[in-house]
């Protein structure tokens, strides 16, 4: 909402400079997003906290002049010079304005014309270039004739878009006044919250700050006697359903004559970000934003022919089906069965609230208006609204809720501002159906219930006082205010809504800045710790410290993308997805199912960015189950590799890719790095990965994912480099809830450990897994490290053989061990292997 | 049989050959042959002890003190010789491994956390201080939970501050907010007093742009209690911003609408880049906005199963993502998703 400084005036003093009542507004709930000059000086510090725009008129050079004489220029046939007094001296100023053509080689004029005059040197918009574009005049020649000075346009002085003409000014405009003074304005540029949409209008803003400050509130009041005969006759209202039209009031002038609105009427139009159109629709968007009450203007002579020459009778209903309306804008529109229009016995003539119908629009020729306020139910006229795709300032506010008493007073002054701007005759009375009158809440707070909700004490006669500056009519009862809301506004609630809503109304008049910051006075409730949150984040400690780079990606993505993960040849699997009803794009269109691809995704992005890439992301999965209604949304974890194991580097000549044993390796330290024991790595088979560079991680004898390299045919469905693609995706589901708060630290050994190495020859296809649990097995509790160190495979042992060398660490936690010892444990494990596995020793 | 002279003659002539060979030793071998020529068990200078005792009794002293004199100077001119030949040697092989220190250090793969979760860890350790735990929710959520037990009826104008993912199953939508959890917690620890941090992805359905994503985290905080007031929710988010953005930092608290809380209000942080006066981060206002709050509506305690007559609350909620971008002075929130590694890797 644009609020010109100028117009909050006539309702409210306002004797503080901008960046306070800026500061004011803001500290009531109205945010100023930002304060526009349009002539008025800026803020005289620095530190003032608001954004200010727009342009300040300097005083000596930018005042009010009178042109005398308009002269043809001797050159040029579109451009015209001017006799101007700015009432120190007298100029020729050359001007290319069409609204002077008029008065060119007329001579000296009969009455002068009151202009904005901007003298050499004076700062202004360039009115040629689009948008805001600072300027300065400066001597010039143009065509022949010395230019110096000029005539400004409202574009020029940042007024509004307008460049057509000059700004002609009223005739009493004294000349040589700074314009500054005479019309200097600031607009604030206002963000009113649904709760305030009373404030959507100058009247409320000034209502706000006549609370904050203290000042006396002057409404606007009609001061033009209707005369003539009564509305009452003239036409009937008929309200079909009254819970989505509780009021509908009708007034009548009659002999106007649709003009242009005085130059303050349509200057404040404007700056409040409205364009001006003639006097009668002037009046209904002025007495709009003055009050927040739209207002619709009828041509009454075309409703008394519509209904065959009698007085009309307006109906307000919902559409009968397939109706359709044609709105001011040219649209003709479908209404949906819920809509609400306004219509007489011949047809509809507007949708509700909304815009008004295109045939029934006030001409050039109306001469008689009937004029509508109504109230109408907010939650219809938004659904209306966002079918219809219209946003209207009148819809805007009847979707928000305007009070049913301001479609009385809306009418009366609009009445009144008609007759004032398009000439004619009020007829008394008015035509007023209500048939659904509001209920304005009575609510009763007390000082314990401000106390509780605030944390201090404020005297029951203070929150009265306080109450009654927003029109509040209050009762106070020892230390209970009971508080009647008056007719304004609809966001006070009953009970403890109520309740609620009155302690805000105390608050923001008390002032949020004047409650003082404390601590909570309560112990701290028991905690309760999110041991699985914990544990999360301590596995992304670990990936971190292993050299992986974490991602976080789009969580909405489609089926086709999460097919990229199998071979072209596999036919995706029916899965249920979380779709989305409205996608954003058609590359997001359900919710992840995987978090494979999403890790796929993130290598191949920056395929070509980095030799060596190393991601992992952590987050959820949304998986639909039939049985709920919400899906299941487990956190999984993606780990995806490519490219060089290490960097390359000057003096590092072989460059080695990551391959399976690198992810595996991630993958146990990753889990070690949890204190997890139980864990253990089997061959497995997934669409996804290369057959035979595949496995299950388990964890405590459970799957927790699978990993491996990716599958040929899926790696060429992706624009990735040409080193193999490893990754993984494991259900943390599983992990984290078996992570332990504490876990047991073995002693530091106090005797020396006896080292050798066995080598052993075994079939190729005895996977090393197995030998290990043999040697394990075998060696007891004094093996207390086993590693294998060297594979070979040659003529010497043999085809279809492999040589698996092994470092052994024997260790006892009671005493050092002897040679005769390490040998009874080494026979041991050697007896098992060739009685186990056929494994023979290699010499 | 020599005279005395003679072999004191001798002595001297053996120290001075003796010196002279030295002088030509250049290495450790020729030191350890010339040790064996001139200080040996048939070095000249041991013959003339083995020949002491054919000497007259009144000569063995001076010729024995002579002869010890000779062998000590050529044995400490030896270690001399020794000390100095290993200085050079050491020298020189130091010389020979000197490196280019210019050259470029190995790269070594550290690991990164992303941007938000650091950030969120920040967070969630200042307010962990405070006294909250993290309680996380769902993200696809019921509208329900989303709007109507938060006192978003359908249709309601607040709707319109939040576009919102519907999903293909009616009255599932993708969160717009954090606040649902609000609901979840109270009811899972009703009547018991509350105090969580509730993070989390949200979702919108908004265009994207530099300044905005469809999803980002959003961080709450809600506390119930049975003395809980405004003036409380003032002092916490103080304290959290104070520790967040320095304790020099200004806050303010001013009126503003949330369906979910009364009274409501957005609180500001004095703009840390500017102190106040005005620049591009703050888009010349002096102050930024952290976040909405307000007092925990009583319909929402209610919904959440307290009595409003006897429980109180408040709730804050920011956007992390928002935090990380005036904090780091990033320019496009695009980049929080694309995982570009020349993003990712600053961190």
């Amino acid at each position: 909402m644009n609020i010109p400084l100028s117009w909050l005036k006539d309702y409210v003093d306002i004797d503080m400079p901008l960046e306070d009542l800026a500061g004011v507004l803001t500290m009531l709930g109205l945010e100023v997003d930002s304060v526009r000059l349009v002539g008025l000086p800026g803020p005289a510090h620095d530190e003032h906290g608001f954004k200010f725009t727009g342009i300040s008129w300097d005083r000596e050079k930018i005042v009010v002049a009178q042109i005398d004489e308009v002269m043809p220029h001797p050159n040029a046939d579109r451009l015209t010079l001017c006799k101007l007094q700015d009432g120190q001296r007298e100029h020729i100023v050359l001007t290319g304005a069409p609204n002077l053509y008029e008065f060119k080689g007329q001579g000296p004029l009969p009455k002068p014309l009151k202009v904005a005059y901007a003298k050499e040197g004076a700062t202004i918009y360039d009115g040629h270039q689009a948008g805001q574009v600072l300027t300065t005049l400066k001597r010039a020649k143009i065509r022949g004739v010395e230019s110096y000075s000029m005539v400004a346009s409202e574009k020029e002085l940042g007024i509004s878009e307008e460049h057509e003409g000059i700004i002609i000014l009223p005739d009493d405009a004294p000349t040589g006044m700074p314009l500054a003074d005479y019309m200097g304005d600031a607009v604030f540029e206002i963000s009113i919250t649904p709760n305030m949409i009373r404030n959507a209008s100058v009247l409320g803003v000034a209502r706000e700050v006549a609370a904050a400050t203290g000042k006396p509130l002057r409404k606007p009041q009609a001061s033009i006697a209707p005369t003539g005969e009564p509305v009452d006759g003239k036409a009937a209202i008929e309200i079909r359903t009254p819970e989505l039209n509780p009021r509908f009031v009708l007034g009548l002038v009659r002999g106007v004559e649709a003009r242009p609105s005085p130059y303050w009427v349509q200057t404040r139009l404007r700056l409040a970000g409205m364009r001006p159109i003639n006097s009668i629709v002037d009046a209904t968007n002025y007495v709009m934003l003055e009050l927040g009450q739209p207002l619709h203007a009828f041509d009454y002579d075309l409703l008394v022919q519509r209904a065959g020459g009698a007085a009309p009778t307006i109906i307000t209903r919902t559409v009968a089906p397939g109706e359709v309306l044609t709105t001011l804008d040219g649209v003709e529109r479908k209404l949906d069965d819920f809509t609400v229009v306004v219509a007489d016995t011949a047809g509809s003539l507007s949708i509700a609230g909304v815009m008004g119908g295109l045939e029934s629009e006030v001409t050039p020729a109306t001469r008689t208006i009937l004029l509508e306020g109504a109230s109408w139910n907010f939650i219809n006229i938004r659904k209306t609204s966002a079918a219809q795709k219209l946003n209207s300032e009148a819809a805007y506010r009847f979707a928000r809720g305007v009070h049913p008493a301001l479609a009385e007073d809306g009418v009366r002054l609009c009445l009144d501002r008609i007759a004032a701007w398009s000439g004619g005759e009020i007829a008394p009375g008015l035509v007023d159906n209500y048939p659904l009158p509001a209920n304005d809440p009575v609510v009763t707070i007390s000082e314990a219930d401000v106390r509780r909700a605030l944390g201090i004490t404020i005297p029951a006669a203070q929150i009265a006082e306080l109450l009654e500056r927003l029109e509040f009519r209050c009762e106070v009862q020892g230390e209970s205010v009971t508080a009647h809301t008056p007719p304004i506004r609809l966001d006070i609630g009953e009970g403890v809504t109520g309740q609620a809503d009155l302690i805000e109304e105390v608050a923001r008049l008390y002032g949020y800045n004047n409650v003082p910051a404390t601590l909570m006075a309560d112990g701290l409730p028991q905690q309760h710790r999110n041991r699985v949150v914990d544990a999360e984040e301590e596995l992304r400690d670990v990936l971190a410290q292993l050299g992986l780079m974490e991602a976080i990606t789009h969580r909405q993505t489609t089926p086709e993308r999460e097919a990229r993960a199998l071979p072209l040849s596999v036919a995706p699997q029916e899965v249920p997805y979380v779709r989305l009803l409205n996608p954003i794009s058609a590359d997001r269109t359900v919710m992840r199912r995987s978090l494979l691809v999403s890790a796929l995704e993130v290598l191949e992005r920056n395929a070509r960015l980095r030799e060596r890439l190393a991601f992992f992301e952590i987050g959820p999965v949304f998986l639909p189950d039939p049985e709920q209604t919400l899906p299941a949304e487990p956190q999984h974890l993606a780990i995806a590799l490519t490219g060089l194991r290490l960097e390359s580097h000057w003096d590092r000549p072989v460059k080695e890719n990551y391959d399976f044993y690198d992810l595996k390796g991630i993958l146990e330290e990753a889990m070690t790095g949890l204190h997890l024991t139980d864990v253990r790595v089997t061959p497995a088979e997934h669409p996804s990965f290369h057959p035979g560079k595949c496995a299950y991680l388990l964890v405590d004898g459970r799957v927790a994912g699978v990993f491996g390299e990716i599958h040929p045919l899926v790696k060429e469905r992706f624009a990735f480099g040409p080193a193999p693609v490893l990754a993984a995706e494991l259900d943390l589901n599983v992990v984290l809830p078996l992570v332990q708060e504490r876990f047991r630290v073995a002693p530091v050994p106090a005797f020396p450990p006896v080292l050798e190495d066995i080598a052993v020859i075994v079939d190729e296809d005895l996977p090393a897994g197995r030998l290990e649990e043999v040697i394990r097995q075998a060696g007891g509790k004094m093996l207390a490290g086993l590693r294998l160190f060297d594979v070979f495979r040659g003529p010497q042992i043999g085809e279809g053989k492999k040589s698996m060398a092994y470092g052994l660490t024997y260790q006892s936690s009671e005493r050092t061990l002897t040679d005769a010892d390490a040998a009874q444990i080494r026979q041991r494990i050697i007896r098992r292997l060739e009685q186990d596995l056929e494994a023979k020793l290699r010499s | 049989m020599t005279d005395e002279t003679d072999v004191l003659g001798q002595l001297e002539a053996i120290q001075a050959a003796g010196m002279q060979a030295l002088e030509a030793v250049q290495n450790e071998k020729d030191l350890q042959a010339w040790r064996v020529a001139h200080l040996g068990r048939s070095a000249p200078v041991m013959q003339v002890f083995s020949i002491m005792g054919k000497l007259p009794k009144e000569e063995r002293a001076q010729v024995g003190q002579r002869a010890n004199a000779a062998k000590g100077a050529l044995e400490a001119a030896a270690q001399q010789r020794e000390a100095a030949l290993r200085e050079a040697s050491l020298r020189q092989s130091l010389q020979s491994e000197r490196l280019d220190v210019t050259m470029p250090g190995r790269a070594f793969a550290r690991g990164r956390l992303h941007i938000v979760t650091q950030t969120l860890r920040e967070v969630v350790r200042i307010l962990g201080n405070l006294g909250f735990q993290v309680y996380r929710s769902p993200e696809v959520e019921s509208d329900e939970m989303n709007f109507q037990l938060l006192n978003i009826p359908p249709h309601h104008p607040a709707r319109d501050m939040q576009d919102t993912f519907h999903t293909t199953t009616p009255g599932v939508l993708l969160r717009t907010h954090t606040s649902p959890g609000q609901i979840h917690a109270m009811r899972e620890y009703a009547p018991d007093p509350v105090r969580v941090i509730l993070p989390g992805m949200v979702y919108r359905y908004e265009q994207v742009s530099a300044r905005s994503e469809t999803q980002f985290n959003q961080i709450e905080l809600l506390a119930v209690g049975k003395n809980i007031t405004l003036g409380d929710l003032k002092g916490t988010l103080t304290e959290f911003a104070r520790q967040l953005y320095g304790s020099s930092a200004r806050t303010r608290l001013r009126p503003s609408y949330f369906p979910f809380t009364e009274p409501s209000g957005e609180m500001d942080v004095e703009c840390f880049m500017c102190g106040g006066k005005g620049c591009q981060i703050c888009k010349q206002a002096g102050w930024l906005e952290i976040g909405g709050c307000g007092m925990v509506h009583p319909v929402v305690l209610q919904n959440g199963g307290y009595d409003p007559k006897v429980y109180s609350g408040f709730a804050a909620g920011m956007g992390l993502e928002r935090i990380a971008l005036l904090r780091h002075r990033i320019e496009d929130i695009r980049n929080f998703w694309a995982d570009d590694v020349r993003f990712l890797e600053q961190f």
